[in-house]
């Protein structure tokens, strides 16, 4: 008798090559039944590429895939779902203009006579995201709800379609801890059950959480395969960057600049409905990290300081003037920046290039009648891409062509180049890889050593430690506790929000 | 409410005011009679109003359907007066003609990823190219069939008909609701107007979809051809110019959004009695120029684009603090 083959899919020789880039260079991968497979690497690395060609969404250029051992060729998505793969795909995953039934159960809605049974359809949705612990109106349409919520609504619909194959490309990077754990829980399942799960994300800890086997990419090349156990840490990340991280981002760092004087006075500042007042001062050269659970108020905070939402009570000043914050572009003449959370919608401007996306803001802040010239345009883009790394062929390529990773680092150039006095980041490390993380982390304190003030929310509380002065921690939409000084520690913070919201026995 | 039934919502209600301010002045505006002519009045734009509404569903646009409609009035006045092929023959030939040539537009749209602007203006000029060709001058239709089927209509007390053109448009908007709403063709148009690239990675077969989007268009368009050959007994290569703008106005009067993604087929309804509303009105007062329904017609559209800005707003918003 023929041994049974273990592996559910396998790919060898994987080729894609993109216009004046190698995305993938003769690539193995392969992927046993029940286990969890991380696929890991830098920006740019190719792993989506790699995640896109073995679901037919891209053609590739060479290689073959066998799935139970034999032979296919999907085409497009669909053949790849009729085949059990299920995929979340890094970008935008579902259509906000249809009801969150519809989504999930688009080409295979629940038939009667011919037709499709609408009522059938949103009894099992409702079924479906039971199990993820969501009791949400499946009629609404999806963009009714939060990012969190799409994306659990995402994972539902790829891990209902993956009979064999459930492909992950990033899932976590707008989930809560909360969120995280349950997703864990469910792929834990599905590998009992014997499928093969594919898991991309830049979340080391995660990595070692959850998966058995770990496979790293660079520059669009395999550099190998390994089992997760035998794999420190550290050997991973030189994997990874095929080189020794200098330092990785902890706790343990100089100390930090208390910042100058005070600079920026928020009085009693509020919106109702949104967040409650509160009052913060920033010192100039200060980092002040704001943490929180999801839906804590930590992104409405950040909208009112930038006037994304107008207050409706309290005064900001800085150097003892009145700030006029009644608006984005208002905030943006008082030289107050904001990287939003939520690149996928607010920021990039996918058939813009690097450079014009780049330079977006600050030739929003100089007013449409002072154009940028091109060579400062060319500067300023040059230099972004250097300090930041970005992986892009050159500057003129349009952005929605480089890797999610870079593209947020594009998002993030855009803020520094306008060179702030007064920066808000939400979420600045999300999706970036090691390295390119701590030259983030690394590039935050340069800012503040020029004198500039930050604002910056993360759910990486490490990182947050790393650089923030100070800390405040948030809950239902309200400021409820400051860190400050030897306060400022991973567990200080972790005890801050779970005293406060009283979930400490949770 | 949910928000995406506030277009349709205001559209029923503007209808509905209207009507009431009509009926104030000129109380046989509520007559069957002028709800029959209504109906027999606009069938040919309702019919292929449908079309469009898929075709701005998917977030594309179908220029050509006036010029298909003229094309197949033209075929057919010289089918039926230079053969002897019955007028059925000619209907379906008419039908496979245009639903074919939709199809063909909805394959260069996706194949050679061409916008249906260019593609569908491009067969607005080859349709009304290929009526002139069949013939420049108006030609009567006198076929004794013509006759019979005008002569079909169902009764309503009062006075009133609903003549086989009127009772065909409402079976055609029932046909396109179930469609729209009740198949998996229809979940995948709001799904490719929603974002071609996501409805893709979602497994849609959008090619698949595209193609059947515009050859539904152009089998309407030809439909609603055989309608209005029906409306006027004749084929003119000059006529229903512009009739694929007053189907737009329509769409977008009921509610469905332009950029595609949002609509209900129900409301393009509404939108076609409205503008056969303002016209009735304007033909009762028998002073008014009939500009003025363009010009109303014209106030309409502004207000629903407003309208629509103001709700995906409101939407944003919804989303944002959810
Ligand atoms: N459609 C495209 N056209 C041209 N180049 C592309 C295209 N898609 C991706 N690339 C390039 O291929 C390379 C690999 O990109 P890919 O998205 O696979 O990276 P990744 O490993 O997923 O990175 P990240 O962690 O940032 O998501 C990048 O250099 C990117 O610029
Ligand atoms: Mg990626």
């Amino acid at each position: 008798m023929q041994p049974v083959n273990p592996y559910v899919l396998s790919a060898t020789a994987i080729d894609k090559i993109f216009p004046g880039a190698k995305a993938l260079n003769r690539v193995d991968f392969s992927l046993r039944r029940g286990e969890v497979h991380a696929l890991l690497g830098e920006n740019g690395a190719g792993k989506s590429t790699l995640v896109k060609c073995l679901t037919g969404a891209y053609r590739r250029d060479g290689g073959h895939i066998l799935v139970d051992g034999a032979e296919v060729d999907p085409r497009n998505t669909l053949e790849a779902q009729n085949l059990g793969i299920g995929t979340v795909y890094q970008e935008v995953n579902l259509l906000s203009n249809l009801t969150v039934a519809e989504n999930l159960f688009l080409g295979r809605q629940p038939k009667r006579f011919g037709l499709v049974n609408a009522r059938e359809m949103n009894r099992r949705a409702r079924a479906l995201l039971a199990e993820y612990e969501l009791d949400i109106d499946v009629t609404a349409e999806l963009a009714a709800y939060s990012v969190a919520v799409q994306q659990v609504v995402a994972i539902a619909r790829a891990v209902d379609l993956s009979g064999k194959v459930l492909i992950l490309d990033e899932p976590t990077a707008s989930l809560d801890a909360h969120e995280v754990a349950m997703l864990f829980r469910i792929v834990r399942r599905l590998k009992e059950r014997g499928l093969g799960i594919v898991f991309i994300t830049h979340f080391l800890e995660q990595v070692y959480e959850i998966s058995d086997r770990i496979t790293v990419l660079r520059n669009g090349q395999l550099v190998g395969t390994r089992e997760t156990a035998d794999l420190p840490r550290r050997d991973l990340i030189a994997m990874m960057l095929g080189r020794e991280l200098v330092q990785e981002v902890t706790a343990q760092h100089g100390p930090k600049g208390e910042g100058g004087d005070v600079r920026f006075r928020f009085r009693n500042f509020g919106r109702k409905g949104h967040i409650q007042p509160f009052d913060l001062d920033v010192r100039t050269g200060e980092v002040v990290g704001i943490a929180g659970l999801l839906g804590s108020g930590r992104t409405e905070t950040a909208e009112i300081l930038f006037g994304a939402e107008r207050a409706d009570s309290g005064a900001a000043e800085a150097d003892g003037r009145v700030l006029d914050l009644s608006s984005p572009r208002a905030a943006i003449r008082e030289k107050f920046g904001f990287c939003p959370e939520d690149r996928k919608i607010d920021g990039i401007v996918g058939d813009l290039s690097v450079r014009e996306n780049i330079a977006l803001a600050l030739q929003a802040r100089r007013g449409w009648t002072r154009p940028i010239s091109r060579s400062e345009q060319d500067r300023l883009a040059d230099q972004y891409i250097k300090a930041l790394d970005i992986r892009t062929t050159d500057r003129e390529k349009p952005i929605k062509l480089l890797s999610g990773g870079n593209q947020q680092k594009a998002i993030l150039a855009r803020w520094l180049a306008t060179n702030p006095d007064f920066l808000i980041l939400d979420e600045p490390t999300r999706g970036i890889d090691v390295g390119a993380h701590a030259e983030i982390i690394r590039l935050i304190e340069s800012l503040c050593e020029k004198g500039m003030s930050l604002i910056v929310i993360s759910s990486e509380l490490e990182e947050l430690v790393a650089y923030s002065s100070r800390v405040i921690v948030l809950r239902d939409r309200a400021h409820v506790a400051e860190l400050a000084g030897d306060q400022v520690t991973t567990a200080g913070i972790v005890e801050a929000i779970a005293s406060s919201t009283g979930r400490a026995d949770a | 409410m949910n928000p995406r039934y506030l277009p349709l919502a205001a559209t029923v209600a503007i209808f509905l005011i209207a009507y009431a301010i009509c009926f104030a002045q000129y109380p046989n505006m509520l007559s069957t009679r002028v709800i029959g002519n209504l109906l027999t009045d606009n069938a040919f734009l309702g019919i292929a109003a449908v079309g469009m509404t898929f075709v701005i569903l998917s977030g594309g646009i179908d220029l050509s359907i006036g010029a298909v409609i003229a094309f197949t009035g033209v075929l057919l006045a010289v089918l039926l007066e230079q053969t002897a092929i019955h007028p059925l023959a000619a209907f379906v030939l008419a039908l496979a003609v245009t639903t074919a040539f939709g199809a063909l537009m909805g394959v260069i749209i996706h194949h050679l990823e061409m916008p249906p602007f260019i593609v569908t203006l491009a067969g607005m000029f080859l349709a009304r190219g290929m009526a002139f060709v069949l013939s420049i001058d108006s030609i009567p239709i006198k076929h004794p069939f013509y006759a019979t089927l005008k002569g079909v209509y169902y009764k309503l007390p009062g006075g009133g008909r609903i003549t086989l053109i009127g009772g065909l448009m409402l079976l055609v908007f029932l046909a396109g609701m179930l469609i729209a709403h009740r198949t998996r063709f229809g979940a995948n148009v709001y799904a490719l107007g929603g974002g071609a690239a996501t409805a893709r990675l979602m497994g849609v077969p959008i090619g698949r979809t595209t193609i059947l989007i515009y050859a539904l268009s152009g089998f309407l368009a030809g439909l609603s051809g055989i309608v209005f050959s029906l409306y006027t007994s004749a084929g003119y290569s000059l006529a229903t110019v512009g009739v694929e703008l007053d189907a737009i106005a329509a769409v977008v009067i009921g509610g469905t959004l332009l950029t595609g993604g949002s609509g209900f087929i129900a409301g393009t309804l509404v939108g076609i009695l409205i503008q056969g509303l303002i016209q009735t009105y304007i033909t009762f007062d028998g002073s008014l120029s009939s500009w003025w329904t363009k010009i109303l017609i014209g106030l309409l559209l502004f207000a629903f684009i407003l309208l629509q800005k103001g709700l995906i707003h409101v939407t944003d918003r919804r989303r944002r603090y959810a």
